[in-house]
């Protein structure tokens, strides 16, 4: 026995720990790869020792649920109301984004958001009142996650609003998601004024039968493809929808035409779509979300199908631990803020727009989008490094969403909570910024790393069901 | 008054904090300063050091501490901002390149897949599980990291040998694999002598003395210390002899540690009879009647284990090699001589001030034949430890870079504010006769030891012109520092500079003897 092998070959080494070494190396002409390493998390040595020891059954169910993402066909099949096609949707429901909350802890822009949805509702006419029946317990609070829904920001969903409808073809599961409503003051950065109000009807009165009708007409549109192409395009169909909306907006002009008579609502849906660039992001989230309950309830599986923050917490579930919610405090991000705002006016992170990551896009796809570099750091290169690093956390690679500059390698997909609490490195997420008080809108855009904690107390859930059997 | 700044999940490497701590320390109005991440070890290294607060109980490993001690409390923004620019520099520095780290050796293994040694130098609870990943991934590991369990050590050995894998360390400073030094190493000549060390300095000391010389090195592993105990059991040392034995390019071996357990011993010896390689050994300290069974040729000095495997390579007589250090002896009476003029009456004692702990051993040892009640910090006669070992006591060596002067800040080797800070504190003692010091250069060092240290010693001679300054300079000149240049400069300045560590602790052991006349 002995190690005489290393001497036939020139030495190539990885250093973990000192630069130093690394420099040394480097400027004699060695062959060295540095680690940035960090610390595991800090978990309990027992936990990690059981899912060491599970990695094969671990291994075995995350290869279902990565076929069953990288299989899945979301499509959009129409649109409709959402009383009429979200499970348990009922009237005094709140549909909400994150995890469930109760209202004595919403923060500032879902809790102007709600009483938004409770005004648009005809409940009340204004904040006090809507503020007085939602404490008074006159609504229900239910996460947008637990109805085959997703939302934006505070992701707010009432009975009467629109949604678009979409399917996965592959095993016939569906998603729901509200129309996007633009920038500016809006009901999903927590506005609830008459302007707000009267855009949200308009989407109900014209927009939605419009585009119900040509979506009717085409039958379907193949999603998929859309965001395969976007991200050829510049998108990470996060924090950048610009080709995504452009490609829908493609798809569903000539239709628009063909079925709505009324030359002056064609043209005002059109420029609505195209003045839009954020349209595409909700039928971006649906499609995360259609494609990953798909996934679910594949015991012993250590992926996570939903990560998303309701402003206050920011939680997550996994496809082999059921419906349990795994929940930590929500940061603040990293970000880039709109002249005369600070980190001090920003709410901790909010939204469901997260699924975008957990299906491998958004903050995974990011060296797809150099047009959003500012928001990271400056420079293409940290967009590419992001990307990279996310494949340390990602149990597999997209076989559809690719990044070109990387020789049109599949994105990082389907978050390992293993890799992410074993390496200490958790998703990273690009986003868009509320101000914490209602009413006000965004203040800005940037990056963030999803918190520890929630991704600790999930591989705790995992091992603690794989022990127990 | 005290305050913090606390950073949530910014983890920083130990020595990135260190310089950044030593810059923070120096800013206006700080009186005291630490910034660390907050682990249980460094909450109690900041009790110790009163610059605990009740709140950081509730953060742990991945959280970092900036501690600010202060009397100007209008100061603790602006200082907390220049804090947090300096870490923002050094992160920055780190990601200039624009090239992707990976973050776990998994992800290095994909990117560079010919990779074949890793080398850790992570926290000791860290570093075992990320050598055991690297060993099962295939790769040959050197484990810088100290305070790794011995039940770790053995487990990762055990494992190397079973997949006939090099484990170096932990604790292993020094290696040089195919000509490549690692850490701490020196830029060695290519050679026929391969070397098999269980420590760092000797075998630093060893390999650039046989290059010095213009002989060269095949290859030079670094067990750690810990190899030659009997829990180990010289594991990694037989194994290493096993690869040596078999290996073409090397022809003549040499063994470099403090005295193995016997029973580790008795293993080496038993391994030596089936080596038909000429074998040379320096364990420090050792019953050279120990050693006799084993058909090693055994040297009393790392220099003159260097010397013994220089003269085998180039086919001579050893016994030259002792004839040379006998007629080199003559020349360094005179020396002695010169020095004892210029030492005044009253000063007596030699006061050594070592980076390397194998140098300061190797002093202890040549220095006690002659000379009574050493002491020293890592004394090898337990009578003979220092009680403090900040400060000195008639005859004293000191290891700066024993744990006690290591906790929180550099090596010696790369830092040498402590040292140079003992020196003047010994050129103020009117006691002292000889300041003894090492320069250990080559690649991991500081890469400018003579910038550092001259002035400290122009300083201590005009404190004090009637103390004689002597060292040894281990390095050879293809170091980055460059051995030759470096002892011009030590010499222009009326320094000492002995050809080696033993030779130098020779010259100590006249000139006390001399003034005890």
């Amino acid at each position: 026995m002995n190690f005489k092998k290393l001497f036939d070959k020139k030495i190539e080494v990885v250093n973990i720990g000192l630069d130093s070494f690394k420099d040394d190396l480097e400027k004699q002409g060695e062959k060295v790869v540095n680690v940035e390493w960090t610390p595991p998390a800090n978990i309990d040595e027992n936990i990690l020792k059981i899912l060491q020891k599970n990695k094969t059954i671990i291994e075995a169910a995350n290869e279902k649920v990565l076929e069953i993402i990288l299989n899945g066909k979301p499509y959009l099949v129409g649109l409709d109301i959402a009383r009429n096609v979200i499970p348990g949707m009922k009237e005094n429901l709140l549909l909400h984004s994150g995890p469930p909350i109760t209202w004595d802890r919403v923060s500032g822009p879902m809790k102007g958001a709600m009483i938004g949805a409770i005004i648009y509702e005809g409940k009340a006419k204004n904040f006090e009142e809507a503020e007085k029946l939602a404490a008074a317990g006159e609504f229900e609070f239910s996460p947008c996650h637990e109805h085959e829904t997703v939302g934006p920001m505070a992701g707010v969903v009432s009975a009467s609003m629109p949604v678009f409808v979409l399917k996965n073809e592959t095993f016939g599961n569906y998603a729901y998601c509200t129309l996007n409503e633009g920038l500016g003051k809006v009901l999903r950065y927590g506005a609830y004024d008459n302007e707000t109000i009267e855009r949200l009807k308009w989407i109900e009165n014209e927009l939605y039968p419009t585009l119900k009708n040509a979506v009717e007409l085409l039958g379907k549109i193949d999603l998929k493809n859309i965001i395969a192409q976007a991200l050829h395009m510049g998108d990470e169909v996060h924090n950048r929808n610009r080709a995504g909306t452009s490609l829908f907006y493609r798809a569903i002009a000539p239709a628009i035409v063909q079925t709505c008579d009324k030359q002056e609502i064609v043209a005002k849906v059109l420029n609505f779509i195209n003045g839009n660039d954020h349209f595409f992001l909700n039928l971006s989230m649906p499609v995360g979300k259609v494609t990953l309950d798909a996934a679910r309830n594949i015991e012993n599986s250590s992926i996570v199908v939903a990560m998303c923050r309701n402003g206050t917490d920011f939680g997550l579930q996994l496809a082999g631990t059921k419906n349990d919610w795994f929940i930590g405090k929500a940061l603040v991000p990293d970000a880039l803020y709109f002249p005369g705002f600070t980190k001090d006016d920003a709410n901790p992170d909010i939204g469901d727009s997260s699924i975008t990551e957990t299906v491998g896009l958004g903050g995974f796809a990011i060296a797809a989008s150099p047009a959003i570099v500012q928001f990271v750091g400056g420079t293409a290169n940290d967009a590419v490094n992001y990307t990279l690093a996310m494949y340390e956390i990602a149990f597999g690679e997209n076989n559809m969403y690719q990044i070109p500059y990387l020789n049109f390698r599949g994105t990082p997909t389907g978050i390992d909570v293993t890799k992410v609490v074993e390496k200490g490195l958790t998703p990273f997420i690009d986003t868009g910024v509320a101000h914490k008080d209602p009413g006000i809108g965004q203040v800005g855009a940037g990056v963030l790393s999803a918190p520890m904690d929630p991704f600790i107390k999930a591989a705790i859930g995992l091992a603690k069901q794989l022990k127990n059997k | 008054m005290i305050k913090s700044l606390v950073k949530k999940g910014e983890y920083f490497d130990s020595v990135s904090l260190m310089i950044v701590g030593k810059d923070v320390a120096q800013m206006d109005f700080v009186q005291d300063a630490t910034v660390v991440m907050a682990t249980q070890e460094n909450k109690s290294i900041l009790k110790t050091a009163d610059l605990y607060l009740d709140e950081f109980e509730q953060y742990d490993d991945t959280d970092l501490l900036i501690v600010i001690k202060s009397d100007h409390e209008e100061k603790f923004d602006e200082i907390f901002k220049n804090v947090d620019d300096l870490l923002v520099e050094i992160r920055n520095k780190k990601d200039d390149q624009g090239t992707f780290n990976p973050r776990s050796l998994e992800n290095a293994i994909q990117i560079q897949p010919e990779s074949n040694i890793a080398i850790i130098s992570l926290a000791g609870r860290y570093a075992g599980a990320e050598a055991m990943k690297a060993l099962k991934s295939g790769l040959h590991v050197m484990l810088f990291s100290d305070n790794v369990p011995i039940e770790t050590e053995i487990e990762l050995k055990k494992y190397a040998l079973e997949n006939d894998l090099l484990m170096m360390g932990p604790d292993c400073g020094t290696s040089i694999i195919n000509g490549v030094p690692l850490a701490f190493s020196n830029a060695v000549n290519k050679g026929n002598i391969g070397i098999i060390a269980a420590s760092g300095t000797g075998l630093q000391e060893v390999s650039s003395i046989i290059s010095e010389e213009g002989f060269g090195i095949s290859q030079a592993i670094g067990t750690g210390g810990r190899d030659i105990k009997e829990k180990v059991g010289g594991m990694m040392f037989i194994s290493s002899l096993d690869t040596l034995k078999d290996d073409e390019n090397t022809d003549v071996i040499v063994l470099v540690s403090k005295p193995p357990h016997p029973a580790v011993l008795k293993k080496i010896n038993a391994k030596l009879k089936n080596i038909s390689k000429p074998v040379v050994s320096i364990f420090l300290g050792a019953d050279s009647n120990l050693l006799k069974e084993s058909g090693a040729i055994t040297a009393e000095t790392l220099e003159e284990a260097a010397l013994l495997a220089c003269a085998i390579s180039d086919d001579l007589e050893i016994s030259k090699v002792s004839e040379f250090l006998e007629e080199r002896r003559k020349d360094f009476g005179k020396i002695a001589s010169d020095e004892v003029k210029k030492i005044s009456l009253g000063r007596k004692y030699i006061r050594g001030l070592f980076s390397g702990g194998t140098l300061c051993d190797e002093v202890q040892i040549i220095l006690k034949k002659d000379i009574e009640n050493i002491f020293s910090n890592r004394a090898l006669d337990k009578q003979f430890a220092l009680a403090d070992s900040w400060i000195s006591k008639g005859h004293t060596l000191v290891d700066l870079g024993e744990d006690e002067f290591t906790v929180g800040r550099l090596h010696p080797m790369m830092d040498f504010d402590l040292r140079n800070k003992r020196i003047l504190q010994e050129a103020k003692d009117k006691e002292t006769a000889i300041i003894l010091f090492d320069l250990v250069l080559g690649y991991g060092a500081n890469e400018d030891p003579i910038k550092e240290i001259l002035p400290i010693i122009k300083e201590a001679q005009i404190i004090a012109p009637d103390i004689s300054f002597i060292c040894s300079v281990t390095g050879t000149k293809r170091d980055p520092q460059n051995r030759g240049k470096t002892i011009k400069s030590l010499e222009k300045n009326g320094i000492i500079v002995m050809p080696s560590n033993a030779a130098a602790a020779e010259i100590v052991n006249l000139i006390i003897k001399k003034i005890n006349q």
